[in-house]
């Protein structure tokens, strides 16, 4: 019975540590959890739809959640939303149109020029990307709710020749 | 020097506790409110008058359904309202993409798009939902609802219920 007294009260110290620096790693992934989804995260994008703004082989963005969530995301920005076709994949658009507006678009840029007018719905988005021959935005899949939209794109830090705001 | 000290100490304390409640709900789970009756008798059972009161069900929220986005006909879901962003619905999931479901007004089956979902309230006659503004995006869908935790008469686990109209199709 001593021994084990004495046992425990040689191992305490090192067990009182370890629950300390374990509590230090938990706070720090909570840190980095809380901004990377309500403050600011780089995000990777890639893909030929958004150029010639952003590359094909990849670019690393810094997207902003809060302007998202007061409701402050306007035409003309860039936007990351998630897929309303597929819910695991996020993709990089820019804001045409909000909730109110009418736009025209091109049904099939490369063979006619055909256009159509639709009015976004309430609390709706059009988003379309800046290359519009090589792009699945809102032409195919029709305007999408503000609720999907994650953050706004604003600063690029990678490659380093295009550092600056988007 | 010692009130500051403690000041500091306690700002310290509520910021990891912020933190660590921050992380948690956004997640693993949560606790929300329901409010109305589209939902009834699922939750809120009872007519009352006021809203927001006390005898308001509080529903447990899991959000590990949100790694892979599956779901199965039946699910309670809460998600963001198509029209308005800042509001979110409480409502059953009653079609998945490829199901066919047949719409109200027209007498007319529709295909459920990919990605999409069809969602209906419990109590057809209260409620505003994808009858009214067609099938939601699944990245809408914020969590699924798994227990009542409040009221203590109420606790328990919220089943998975398929409406007998939607069955034969």
């Amino acid at each position: 019975m001593s021994r084990l007294f004495q046992f425990a009260r040689q191992w305490k110290p090192i067990i009182k540590e370890g629950f300390s620096q374990s509590f230090l790693i938990a706070k720090f992934l909570c840190l980095l959890h809380v901004t990377n989804t309500h403050v600011c995260t780089p995000v990777l994008v890639y893909g030929p739809s958004m150029l010639p703004t952003l590359n094909l082989t990849g670019d690393v963005v810094l997207v902003e959640h809060l302007s998202q969530k007061f409701g402050k995301v306007g035409p003309g920005e860039v936007v990351v939303v998630r897929s309303p076709e597929n819910p695991r994949k996020t993709v990089t658009k820019r804001i045409v149109a909000v909730e109110g507006e009418s736009v025209t678009f091109l049904v099939e840029p490369a063979l006619s020029d055909r256009s159509h007018t639709v009015v976004v719905p309430r609390g709706h988005v059009w988003i379309q990307g800046d290359n519009i021959y090589s792009s699945r935005d809102s032409r195919q899949f029709g305007p999408v709710p503000y609720g999907l939209i994650l953050g706004k794109a604003f600063w690029r830090v990678w490659p380093p020749d295009g550092f600056g705001s988007l | 020097m010692g009130t500051r000290n403690f000041l500091w100490n306690s700002a310290k304390k509520f910021f990891t506790i912020g933190l660590i409640g921050l992380t948690v709900s956004d997640r693993y789970f949560s606790i929300v409110p329901v409010r109305g009756y589209s939902m009834s008798p699922t939750f809120n059972p009872q007519i009352s008058s006021s809203t927001g009161s006390l005898t308001d069900d509080r529903v447990l929220v899991e959000k590990f359904c949100l790694e892979k986005y599956k779901f199965s006909c039946g699910d309670v879901v809460v998600f963001c309202s198509p029209s308005n962003h800042r509001e979110m619905h409480i409502k059953r999931i009653t079609a998945l993409p490829g199901d066919w479901i047949s719409t109200p007004h027209s007498y007319d089956a529709i295909v459920v798009p990919k990605g999409h979902c069809w969602v209906e309230g419990d109590n057809s006659v209260f409620s505003l939902d994808s009858r009214s503004f067609g099938p939601i995006p699944l990245g809408l869908v914020h969590g699924r609802v798994t227990h009542i935790v409040w009221p203590p008469q109420r606790v328990g686990k919220v089943d998975k219920r398929i409406p007998q109209e939607h069955l034969p199709f």
